[in-house]
């Protein structure tokens, strides 16, 4: 009996424990309006629900695309580096090199419309018009050749679309593999003979720390041509003092201020030692610089035409297109909005210059 | 001689801010015959002040332990806005994973959500649309819970064979944390599900609008609204304010910077679960909504950022074993390349879909290793070896890769990642 009781008060104190749920809630959060939901809920789905009206053509998609999208996807969906391939891919599934693209693995277009209008472009999401999503989309079917040039996608024919892998995925079946289903665990004596078949040093892929790295570098280079290492290393000195000059006239706050300003722009560009091409051109010495004038970027026409007819890099021209880089250079490449903060684009300024632009 | 007088330099050095005030003890006369310089000299620290309790407001490791960072694989993605970074799990100890070692994987950057501006929106198959602030989910009875995160992805280079010398690139796409939060299921009880509803769809506020599919058994089951991480505020890149915890199940799904989860009744096929996170198969079709992340376990010392310092003699190999779904009852351990296995030990917590720390101690021969680890878990599923996996799936997957690691170790102690027949 002692026992029963004991239990009772045990079960009893565990109930007490839990939390006490109101009937129905806890009556906290509030209704939300229907213009907030309508703000917010822009998903789509296969079935085509979420997709608000309107449409976009072949034609205008091409125009919409080379201009917003065609900096990372290639003019042909063809991808920039290692950035997603959009086109083709067609029969490679199998193959030693997948190339998993809109035509040859995506099961739905609307999971297209849904991600170009959530999330692109990179850096200036939700920024496109809807039919603007309905044209790129469009033109991205025409670029995996599943529609003709002369195609219109719009709300009311979306669903009539079907892309050829579609009826390729199943549901995770994993609970019937034979990796599932082995319960055995050897041991001992488990094998006769073990080899290694793989090695990771042979590849020579891992990522080293900066030291590391610099002094391989350092090491390579003069192995193979120590005069060459020695006469790069010489005229350093001179040229050093003038870039300090340069830099120390530079508000050490701002060029702070400009760094962390400049994280929006790190994804496309490179400053410093070392900077490279990316999505971007590189902005070491771009100050000085011809608007489109660095060999070896290939710039929009627009910015091309905008170095030739006598546009060069200085703090104002590079002020006004950091404000609003589609209002001084229409038709640029660049997809991003523009700094809205005025002491984020002299930060900006301040950070590059003292990072050899 | 030598030796003395650099000794004394050195302390000469190590005392020049106490003012000249050298005491002729024992340091200056000691011989090294005598014992342990770091014994016999005075050392700085035992003698003069150090920082006061405001220098450090928020306090921060010891210096000598900079190299403990999460790191990256430059060449594995376009650029490092949407990219991944890696835990140095080498580095760390017991099951915990320090809030600011906690890998990172954005799509659209870290967003820096101010949390005045925080708003969380239910919608969709729901009797109440509803918006709670964080001040409303701060109301609500909240829960303590401790769970691995695992992206899908880790590992996945390591299909076709060993790529990457270090377990922080092969496996430190993981962290394991205590959360702070409110069950889900409270919310979605709030907003009153209708009976058509099968699934949700938490959103992101951040500027890839993160989404995923996720079946409604699970939002009810397990799933929390985090803000709170081992005892703080969500760090910003772990999702602050708020994020979703979706327990044993890929990391993918556990969007952070919660701003909607819409309910509905048939799943959204959206980005993240079709082009990405679906597994290809060597016959071209793929498997989706692989949700649970299978039993797992890595051997993080020795390993090849972290070699045997001592030579031969008592070892000590550790590691971290873990499981979407439950806990792990046993980590066998093999020094021969899975000749024989022996029972690893295994310390501290055993908590459902977290880590566990295990522990083998041999007594080195002195002689190259082949270590691996095998973990089992609660529902008796065993870790697979990489070739049982491929032997289902082909080389064309990325994602769930949970075969057993095995690290080589030479005579110098050294290790490197390899795979054995």
């Amino acid at each position: 009996m002692l026992k029963s009781l004991k239990l009772g008060l045990l079960s009893a104190a565990l109930l007490a424990a839990q939390p006490v749920l109101a009937d129905g809630g806890f009556g906290l959060g509030r209704a939300a309006t229907d213009a907030e939901v309508a703000a917010w809920d822009i998903d789509v789905r296969p079935d085509g629900a979420g997709l608000p009206e309107g449409s976009g053509s072949v034609f205008d998609g091409e125009e919409v695309y080379f201009e917003k999208c065609a900096v990372c996807h290639g003019d042909f969906g063809e991808a920039v580096g290692r950035w997603p391939v959009l086109a083709g891919g067609y029969d490679t599934l199998t193959s030693d090199r997948p190339v998993k693209t809109v035509g040859s693995y995506w099961p739905y277009l609307s999971t297209v419309w849904d991600y170009v209008h959530r999330a692109m472009p990179f850096g200036d999401a939700q920024s496109l018009t809807d039919d603007e999503v309905y044209s790129i989309t469009a033109y991205i079917l025409y670029l995996n050749d599943l529609v003709d040039d002369d195609f219109e996608l719009s709300k009311e024919n979306f669903a009539e679309v079907t892309l050829p892998n579609q009826d390729a995925f199943y549901m995770d079946d994993r609970e019937e593999s034979p990796v599932w289903s082995n319960r055995e665990r050897c041991m001992t004596n488990c094998k006769d003979s073990v080899e290694i078949v793989a090695r990771a040093a042979v590849l020579d892929v891992t990522p080293e720390d900066a030291a590391a790295r610099k002094a391989k570098e350092a090491k390579g280079a003069a192995a193979e041509e120590p005069k060459a290492a020695e006469a790069k290393a010489e005229p350093a000195p001179a040229a050093e003092p003038v870039a300090v000059a340069a830099v120390a006239e530079l508000d050490p706050a701002l060029v702070e201020a400009g760094e962390k300003a400049f994280r929006q722009c790190k994804a496309c560009h490179q400053v410093g030692d070392g900077a490279k091409n990316r999505v971007g051109p590189h902005l070491n010495a771009v100050f000085g610089r011809p608007a489109g004038g660095l060999d070896g970027f290939r710039y929009s026409k627009a910015m091309t035409a905008a170095g030739e007819g006598g546009k060069v890099w200085d703090d104002a021209t590079m002020a006004a297109f950091l404000a609003a880089p589609k209002k001084v250079v229409p038709k640029t490449k660049m997809a991003f909005r523009g700094v809205k903060k005025e002491k984020d684009i002299d930060a900006l300024i301040a950070y590059i210059k003292a990072n050899g632009g | 001689m030598a030796d003395l007088k650099q000794n004394r330099r050195n302390f000469l050095k190590g005392t020049a801010l106490a003012g000249g005030a050298l005491l002729a003890g024992r340091a200056t006369g000691a011989a090294a015959a005598e014992g342990d310089p770091a014994i016999l000299d005075i050392q700085p620290w035992a003698q003069q002040l150090g920082e006061g309790v405001d220098a450090r407001p928020y306090g921060y490791p010891s210096p000598h332990e900079k190299h403990v960072v999460r790191r990256s694989v430059e060449w594995l993605t376009a650029d490092p806005v949407s990219s991944v970074n890696f835990t140095p799990l080498h580095e760390l100890d017991g099951i915990i994973t320090p809030n600011g070692l906690c890998f990172e994987r954005h799509h659209a950057g870290i967003a820096e959500v101010e949390p005045s501006k925080f708003r969380l929106m239910i919608n969709g198959l729901v009797d109440k649309p509803l918006v709670f602030t964080m001040e409303d989910l701060k109301r609500y009875p909240r829960v303590n819970k401790m769970f691995f995160l695992e992206c899908a992805a880790n590992s996945g280079m390591e299909w076709r064979g060993s790529q990457l010398n270090g377990c922080q690139y092969t496996h430190g796409m993981i962290h394991n944390v205590m959360y702070t939060g409110v069950p889900l299921k409270y919310l979605l009880e709030e907003a009153g599900l209708k009976t058509n509803a099968k699934w949700i769809m938490p959103e992101g506020a951040d500027a890839s609008a993160m989404t995923r599919s996720i079946p409604v058994f699970k939002a009810l089951d397990d799933c929390i609204v985090a803000f709170m991480m081992n005892g703080e505020a969500l760090r910003p890149e772990q999702g602050y304010p708020a994020r979703l915890v979706v327990p044993g199940w890929e990391g993918n799904m556990w969007v952070k910077w919660l701003r909607r989860i819409e309910v509905g009744d048939e799943p959204w096929h959206h980005r993240e679960e079709t082009s990405k996170y679906t597994d290809l198969m060597e016959n071209g079709k793929a498997r989706r909504f692989t949700w649970e992340m299978d039993a797992k376990s890595v051997i993080t010392n020795p390993s090849p950022q972290a070699p045997i310092p001592h030579g031969k003699g008592h070892t000590i190999l550790s590691g971290v074993a873990w499981s979407g779904r439950g806990t792990i009852t046993h980590v066998d351990v093999t020094i021969d390349g899975g000749k024989n296995w022996h029972a690893a030990r295994i310390d501290g917590p055993s908590l459902d879909k977290s880590m566990h720390r295990f522990y083998y101690e041999f007594d080195w021969d002195g002689k190259p290793l082949l270590l691996q680890s095998r973990a089992v878990d609660s529902t008796g599923y065993i870790q697979p070896t990489k070739d049982a996996l491929r032997a289902v799936r082909g080389e064309n997957s990325i994602y769930h890769n949970n075969g057993i690691q095995t690290w080589y170790v030479n005579a110098n102690g050294e290790a490197e990642n390899v795979e054995v027949s």
